[in-house]
């Protein structure tokens, strides 16, 4: 199990959180058609290091930022969600 | 390669059994094939065979990063039913289980198949009603399914908790009586020697670093054992679909995650069919050696790491011991997990990319090796022609922008809800 640090509410093991997307995949709400269909269809998903929407759902019910490698789930760094978020 | 026979069996013991050959030969790479499928997965080995077999080619290479049968083919609950309610998916996974039942004498090589019923549970009215609808789907199309009563699961599975206060309560169930289990490490042999028995070349211990362009089209691969031309190009990797589509500049609509599975110590027959409960996302069935296999649900986030997650391994356990409380006596000998590729409508994507001369096969989520034998014939159509058979022709990669997903769950593109 990883433990995931809350930029709220500090280290709390990963049953407490829930994966929700990648940070790619968040469409702009002034998105075109074809760029909207992209960005939700079409993933990166990649054999290393990616950017993921994760929310403390059993915790403060959060959004953070969390930066994962996805083969050795080494977390490098999460972040408060907020407009910046968005791409 | 010698036919595997009761009698060649017979006459070795005579002989100290000294008969026995290599099944397939351990070939260096040449430097153009005709047809070139990377991974060498039950999919991929079964793909040689049909292209060679039924289009009668036979310069053709499989490529294995690993060893063949290494990655998800070795790392599933070898379950086999075709009781999806949507039509495109049960005609194509019912083409697969029509294969499976001949598979052996085709293949010349007992991969075990064993028959033994494929039941899904039904918890409540709105279950059976869902159970219903999809048997009577499956019907129409004359695929087997029966309704069953709460009586007639606990006849066929005694040891079911029926009792009216249990955890999850069993109203009843949906059979489909032709599905089973099989053998995953044979499905991967069986189709390798056959293969390689018609010349197709199975590379070992190769993996492909790269594409090798002319322009935008691919002319061959590049690998840890040297360049290799090909005229087509087959992915074939499951999990890894995205990291070797990457390689071709493409992303797809598949996220990996890992799907674990375990089993118990060995013990008397206990689990006479397969049971599956799609409310819980639990699969229990027994193998030939007596070990109680447990699936359940994905771990839910992305992950390359071949190794799950107890959390998930709990939940799994939780329900089919609250489904079987007999089970809870046993101990859990080993648990594994695969790189499982989740695409966007559950469905799998078989058919050309948007590179010339590549084609994708890919997207399984966590029902991949039922398919092996559909999926196999059908990519061999689409590689040898360079069209998709009729069966294979709804799961094309550019289904997602026309609109056209087959979401058997309806869940959205969100492979992390289903």
């Amino acid at each position: 199990m990883m433990q995931i640090t809350c930029p709220h509410c500090g280290p709390r093991a990963q049953s407490e959180f829930i994966y929700e997307r990648t940070v790619d995949s968040v469409v702009p709400l002034d998105a075109a058609p074809e760029q909207a269909m992209a960005t939700l269809f079409a993933r990166t998903n990649p054999r290393g290091v990616d950017e993921e929407i994760w929310r403390h759902t059993y915790g403060c019910r959060a959004w953070l930022v969390m930066t994962r490698h996805r083969v050795t789930n080494e977390i490098s760094a999460t972040r408060a969600v907020g407009p910046e978020a968005l791409p | 390669m010698s036919r595997y026979s009761a009698l060649g069996l017979l006459r070795g013991a005579l002989n100290g059994q000294k008969h026995w050959q290599p099944a397939w030969r351990d070939p260096e790479p040449k430097s153009h094939y005709d047809i070139i499928i990377i991974g060498g997965g039950g999919h991929g080995l079964a793909t040689a065979y049909y292209l060679a077999k039924v289009h009668g080619l036979r310069n053709i290479a499989v490529l294995e990063k690993g060893w063949i049968g290494g990655g998800n083919t070795g790392r599933n609950t070898t379950i086999v039913r075709s009781n999806y309610r949507l039509e495109p998916l049960h005609n194509f996974y019912e083409f697969g289980l029509k294969l499976w039942h001949g598979l052996s004498d085709d293949l010349n090589y007992n991969v075990m198949f064993s028959p033994r019923g494929a039941m899904f549970l039904g918890h409540s009215d709105a279950d059976m009603v869902k159970l219903a609808e999809r048997g009577d789907a499956m019907r129409c199309d004359g695929i087997d399914a029966d309704l069953m009563t709460r009586d007639e699961v606990a006849k066929l599975e005694p040891l079911l908790d029926m009792s009216r206060d249990a955890r999850f309560p069993i109203q009843g169930g949906l059979i489909q009586r032709r599905g089973g289990s099989a053998r995953h490490d044979a499905v991967a042999w069986g189709y390798a020697r056959g293969a390689d028995s018609f010349g197709v070349d199975i590379i070992q211990k190769c993996e492909v670093t790269g594409f090798v362009r002319d322009g935008n089209a691919v002319v061959g691969v590049e690998t840890t054992r040297g360049r290799i031309g090909a005229g087509r190009v087959g992915i074939c990797v499951a999990g890894h679909s995205g990291h070797v589509a990457a390689m071709a500049g493409l992303k797809l609509p598949v996220e990996s995650q890992t799907l674990q599975a375990m089993v118990t110590e060995g013990v008397k027959p206990m689990i006479n069919s397969v049971i599956m409960s799609q409310s819980l996302h639990c699969y229990i069935s027994q193998s030939d050696k007596g070990g109680i296999v447990f699936g359940g649900d994905p771990d839910n986030w992305p992950s390359y790491a071949q190794r799950g997650h107890p959390m998930v391994m709990e939940g799994a356990v939780a329900q089919g011991l609250a489904l079987v409380p007999a089970l809870s006596r046993l101990r859990m000998v080993r648990t594994w997990s695969g790189v499982t590729d989740m695409s966007f409508d559950g469905a799998p994507i078989i058919g050309e990319t948007s590179v010339p001369n590549l084609y994708i096969n890919g997207g399984w989520c966590y029902g991949g090796f039922k398919a092996t034998p559909a999926s196999g014939w059908t990519y061999a159509h689409t590689l040898a022609t360079g069209k998709p058979h009729p069966l294979n022709a709804p799961f094309s990669l550019d289904r997602f922008e026309r609109g056209a997903t087959i979401d058997e769950t309806g869940s959205g593109p969100m492979p992390n809800s289903r």
